[in-house]
């Protein structure tokens, strides 16, 4: 029986695009269908009543929810190459930290950096400087974060640092994340953008830098 | 797979629970230390740099940090016995989006729970029952979320079950009223050695909820 794999995903969450680079990179057809959140579908809200979140895979009719959560499904039920977690157990779970502690800590530290001024925005950056310092040292000594070759941790750090942050930042007109300051991260980064696979994923700039600008005055003026 | 097992942890934190029930279940030997969480041990901030937190397995000299993700480290190294997750990749996605159900939405809540009055406290209670209204949902007519045994999901939530009193008590409902399946299958679970040995007393639960709510200066 053909495989019938469909992603309900929106162009420009870092959560949505990691899972097309993990199907892009096991070679997996999908039909992608572009959710409005302002105006959810109701195939989005049949398929994840719980959160109502994209993304959301659906696989021979079956959904599943939260990327993360996606990911490893992916990676047990599509085997070949590029095997995408670490086979080692220990290894395995230092991955899964290092993708809850992107999700989790460095999330709330941009949140931070993207809604204040002055003082604690500077130190909200600072924080961000050592979170980034910290997943930096996950590289020392390997040409990816899962090892030789591109895997999880990878797929998490290059959607979020690399296609989502670094226009975060351009769009809030401040500069931290930087060759000078982070070399290591940053020569990843020059390895894998030369793979095709993806640069298609990348969230494209220019529109992302509009959407960015839109949604962080509406919160502002929501919370004025 | 053999080699010393450490657990550094606090006996009331509900995270902890969840792996010192996955050893158990297990049968897995290990020294439990006890953390001043006030005053933190040299080994736990060398063992957990980033986060400072307990839980912090440590296997063979190497901290594995994260309730989940030690339950789900445990159930991949001792693969031989009482198997935690199901091997169906669909199955196993069901119960790692329950599991993080529980992580985003039973902790916090019931933090609110305890922690406010007035109208967010009754909001937080609102909340909270919903949620645990939802996971009665996915258990359905199982015995346990992971069926016949213990499985992740139990592992997961069960320990939120030794703080349902305090809870109750702070928040003035009851919530075996609102979700008696929920409360029916916590009951199966401490009928099980791994889960009865590795949670603590519910009343002396609560006394801590107390004194932490005296030094935190809440009422």
């Amino acid at each position: 029986m053909a495989d019938e794999v469909k992603l309900f995903g929106m162009w420009a969450s870092p959560y949505s695009r990691r899972v097309e680079l993990a199907l892009k990179l096991k070679g997996i057809t999908y039909d992608y269908i572009e959710e409005d959140l302002s105006n959810k579908s109701s195939l989005l809200l049949k398929y994840n009543p719980v959160h109502q979140k994209i993304p959301v895979l659906v696989h021979n009719g079956k959904s599943i929810s939260e990327s993360l959560v996606i990911l490893e499904y992916i990676d047990e039920t599509w085997r070949n190459n590029p095997v995408l977690l670490p086979r080692d157990p220990y290894e395995r779970s230092m991955a899964r930290f290092w993708a809850k502690f992107i999700d989790e800590k460095i999330l709330i530290t941009t949140r931070k950096i993207s809604f204040t001024t002055g003082k604690e925005q500077e130190q909200a950056m600072e924080e961000l400087s050592e979170q980034l310092k910290l997943l930096e040292n996950e590289l020392k000594g390997k040409p990816y974060f899962a090892g030789e070759a591109i895997g999880y941790l990878d797929i998490v750090v290059a959607n979020f640092l690399v296609f989502w942050f670094r226009n975060l930042q351009e769009a809030l007109g401040i500069n931290m994340f930087t060759k000078e300051r982070f070399p290591i991260i940053f020569e990843w980064i020059e390895k894998v953008t030369t793979m095709d696979v993806v640069e298609v994923c990348r969230i494209p700039k220019e529109r992302h830098l509009v959407y960015i600008r839109t949604r962080l005055e509406a919160i502002k003026s929501a919370s004025r | 797979m053999e080699g010393a097992v450490v657990l550094l942890d606090f006996w009331p934190s509900m995270f902890g629970m969840r792996t010192r029930v996955a050893l158990a279940e297990k049968q897995i030997k290990y020294e439990y230390k006890e953390e001043d969480l006030r005053n933190k041990s040299e080994l736990l901030l060398q063992m957990n740099p980033v986060l400072k937190k307990i839980p912090v397995l440590i296997h063979n000299g190497k901290p594995v940090c994260e309730s989940l993700i030690q339950v789900q480290y445990i159930d991949e190294v001792w693969n031989d016995r009482a198997p935690l997750l199901p091997s169906d990749p669909y199955k196993r996605a069901t119960a790692r989006f329950w599991a993080d159900f529980v992580d985003k939405k039973i902790y916090d809540l019931g933090a609110k729970v305890w922690k406010t009055k007035g109208e967010e406290q009754e909001t937080a209670k609102k909340e909270f029952i919903e949620s645990l209204k939802l996971l009665e949902g996915e258990l359905g007519d199982k015995t346990y979320f992971g069926g016949e045994n213990l499985g992740f999901v139990d592992v997961a939530l069960i320990p939120f079950y030794s703080w349902f009193y305090a809870y109750e008590k702070c928040g003035n409902f009851s919530i075996e009223a609102e979700c008696p399946k929920l409360i029916a299958w916590a009951k199966r679970c401490m009928q099980k050695e791994s889960v009865a040995k590795s949670l603590p007393d519910q009343e002396k639960v609560y006394e801590f909820l107390l004194q932490m709510k005296k030094i935190f200066g809440i009422e």
